[in-house]
């Protein structure tokens, strides 16, 4: 995000809130409760350590790390054209945005322009991963709200068989299901299939459906809305002075969304219509996550209108995984992922110019993990549960 | 001796009685878990077991093999005896309550007169096996969710027993089989008196779901935030006897809800024979048992707090105006008695 963008939202003084978080009185009658590294419902392996008064929260640390794996350090020692399957596995649900940021960090190095086909295909994917990283995170809510065996683990179903729509495209266009390696500096690597339009269409079409079908089991539905209204509350100021970004932020009323006020692909010529909401409760959040599912439909059929024809890469086919080379400097990048803002800040200069000197990845679930300690004290071991699937953490782009 | 002198010795009669109830509970409850299985896939847009047996209906049978097989692990720091004897415990008194269903015309292993308290009692008993087992295991999540069973299984006795009064009161009896019969004059309980009879079918059914622990009231067991409830720590045939007991019991409450309001044995068709009373019985059972499977895995889970405000809010004020209501239409509408 650009200092301008976010001065404009005219954040409040951070504010010198002291969390005490190891103590607590151990002569009241408390019990410390470890909610993970194994348990079912942190969305990997998040640790938080919750000091309960019966079945209240009355406080929550949370011990981040268990997934860490060194990617900063790796990518130090890897060439540019190397970095991009690595990066593949940070945050595992929207692998195309993590290539694409990290090849937008390499490419604002180089100087260099990008075809505008690669930059419509880069859009396209952008929001199909978009897409499918939703469909993820509101199955997995409506899953921790609902039980793994019960209606959560129906609806959980249901947008994991959509879900298969998208991952089938991508499978399409590159071959993988998961881990694709399609961005490469300068470009994309895999180019259009004969038929891809086709099927993007169905896919919406059916994703759209679905929508309206789950609407009716979980927003319609009055135990789902006694469950989540007004549980899990993130005020504005919080919220900005703890770097909360995407549907996590905009659920809280700020109106902030980089394909909009900075853009980048061609969201310049997309009028990205950004929803906010006003609760910043956990039914504002899933709702959010709903309608951005919308929007990402929507702007995928204007981007199928319109083809460009073109090269898919601005760069010579690579000689070998050392033919990129960046001069010593400072680069960020961000774009706005399924999550928030996902960035890469780039240090060249590295290994006579063949690998960064650093390379730091803002991860946009570890920001959202950050409102955990203010989120859960106050609510019951049930919300806090409902609450880490509202902010939908990846561990793996936490813990890097 | 003949066989009808030997059934005639009631120490026979009772044995043969209890091996078959206790034979065909088991059986429909194993083949319970497949059809659950099999309407959840339905429901979910996926397939379900179907590899073991013909449309997968071995799978109970490989299921059990392989919880007897697996070894039962009792955790380090649990309370050995406690913790080993809460599945037979709970497991004896879902049978206990099993034993006084009427399945048809005289179709019964204990023919009690206060059938329907026995039913009450040993369910509600169920709840101490359950503290119990959450207690014994050492284990926090165990514990919570021990303490959240006893809580609601306490709260919602309350409105069960009420709105189970409404039949008693209309039919005159506790026995279960005279509750139906007086259906067969009456009319089911849950159309007659109008109004009354069915709110009482459908709190009956709302709190025997939650005695049950089956979503939206299945917060002893919610596998999302207590990881598995108070079946946490127990591994295979230990915890293969909660599953079991969690079928038996829906399959019961099934059972007695039929009893109560929707005419027993009775049906339109078939006769007043004993094998035609077996399947209307079991029909309208299955009937009410799928219906709990359909709500299970569509609905989410209410929080504890909430749920016990539904009860104490909603439930038991509503179950006790029944109560006055049906009193006053046996006294308006029927004459008294």
């Amino acid at each position: 995000m650009t200092h301008a963008v976010f001065d404009a939202l005219n954040p409040p003084p951070v504010a010198d809130v002291h969390l005490d978080l190891e103590s607590y009185d151990a002569d009241a009658d408390l019990m410390v409760l470890n909610l993970g590294p194994q348990h079912p419902s942190t969305h990997g392996v998040f640790r938080v350590k919750l000091v309960l008064d019966g079945e209240v929260i009355v406080k929550a640390v949370p011990y981040p790390g268990y997934l860490h794996r060194g990617v900063e350090k790796l990518l130090e020692k890897l060439t540019y054209a190397q970095q991009t399957p690595i990066v593949d596995k940070n945050d595992y649900l929207s692998p195309m945005i993590n290539e694409q940021v990290l090849n937008m960090a390499f490419e604002a190095g180089l100087g260099i322009e990008v075809p505008r086909r690669a930059r419509w295909l880069r859009t396209i994917l952008a929001e199909l991963q978009r897409l499918a990283s939703h469909l993820v995170a509101i199955g997995t809510f409506v899953m921790d709200v609902g039980g793994s065996i019960g209606g959560g683990a129906s609806m959980f179903m249901y947008t994991f068989r959509d879900r298969e729509l998208i991952l089938d495209l991508f499978e399409d266009l590159t071959g993988g299901r998961f881990h694709y390696n399609t961005h490469q500096v300068g470009g994309n690597r895999h180019d259009v299939p004969v038929g891809w339009d086709v099927s993007i269409r169905a896919a919406c079409d059916q994703i759209e459906r679905s929508l309206d079908e789950w609407d009716v089991m979980t927003v319609k539905n009055g135990v789902f809305r006694d469950r989540t209204i007004g549980v899990g509350v993130l005020s504005r100021d919080l919220a900005l002075q703890l770097g909360a970004s995407g549907p996590i932020m905009r659920a809280s009323g700020i109106d902030l969304d980089l394909r909009r006020d900075a853009p980048y692909h061609l969201y310049d010529e997309l009028d990205v219509q950004v929803a906010t909401g006003t609760g910043g409760d956990c039914f504002t959040r899933y709702r959010l996550r709903a309608v951005e599912c919308r929007e990402s439909i929507r702007l995928i059929r204007i981007l199928l209108e319109d083809v460009p024809e073109g090269p898919l890469c601005s760069l010579k086919p690579s000689k070998g995984p050392t033919a990129v080379k960046i001069k010593d400097g400072q680069w960020y990048v961000a774009v706005e992922g399924p999550r928030g803002e996902i960035g890469t800040y780039l240090i060249a200069g590295g290994n006579k110019g063949m690998s960064p000197y650093r390379l730091k990845i803002r991860p946009p679930s570890l920001h959202a993990l950050a409102t955990v300690p203010y989120l859960l004290p106050g609510h019951t071991l049930s919300d806090a549960v409902a609450i880490l699937g509202s902010l939908d953490p990846i561990m793996g782009e936490v813990d890097r | 001796m003949t066989l009808e002198e030997l059934l005639a010795n009631a120490w026979v009669r009772g044995l043969v009685a209890s091996v078959l109830v206790l034979t065909g509970i088991l059986v429909v409850a194993a083949w319970a878990t497949w059809v659950e299985r099999r309407v959840a896939g339905r429901l979910q847009n996926r397939i379900g077991p179907n590899r073991v047996g013909w449309f997968g209906l071995l799978q109970p049978i490989a299921d059990a093999l392989k919880l007897l097989r697996k070894e039962v692990l009792v955790p380090d720091r649990a309370d050995r005896g406690l913790f080993l004897l809460a599945p037979g415990l709970l497991l004896f008194f879902a049978m206990a309550a099993i034993a006084v269903v009427p399945w048809g015309p005289g179709l019964v292993a204990a023919d009690l007169d206060i059938g329907l308290l026995w039913v009450l009692a040993m369910s509600g008993m169920m709840l101490v096996p359950t503290w119990i087992a959450g207690w014994s295991s050492n284990n926090k999540y165990s514990l919570v969710a021990g303490m959240r069973a006893a809580a609601q299984g306490i709260s919602y006795e309350v409105p069960l027993l009420l709105s189970a009064l409404v039949p008693v009161m209309l039919a005159g009896s506790f026995n279960l089989s005279d509750i139906a019969e007086a259906q067969a004059r009456d009319g089911w309980y849950a159309i007659w008196p109008p109004g009354i009879g069915l709110a009482a079918f459908v709190i009956y059914f709302t709190t025997s779901l939650a005695e049950a622990n089956r979503i939206p009231f299945d917060i002893p067991e919610a596998e999302s935030e207590l990881v598995a409830g108070v079946s946490t720590e127990y591994t295979g045939i230990a915890f293969g006897l909660f599953q079991m007991t969690e079928y038996i019991h829906t399959w019961l409450s099934s059972a007695v809800a039929t009893l109560l309001f929707l005419g027993g044995w009775h049906g339109p068709f078939l006769g007043d024979s004993w094998w035609a009373g077996l399947i209307w019985m079991v029909l309208k059972t299955s009937v009410l048992f799928v219906s709990i499977m359909l709500l299970r895995w569509s609905l989410v889970r209410l929080r504890a707090d909430q749920l016990m405000r539904f009860c104490w809010v909603w439930l038991v004020p509503i179950s006790l105006g029944l109560v006055a209501a049906t009193a006053i239409w046996i006294q308006v509408a029927q004459g008294g008695r």
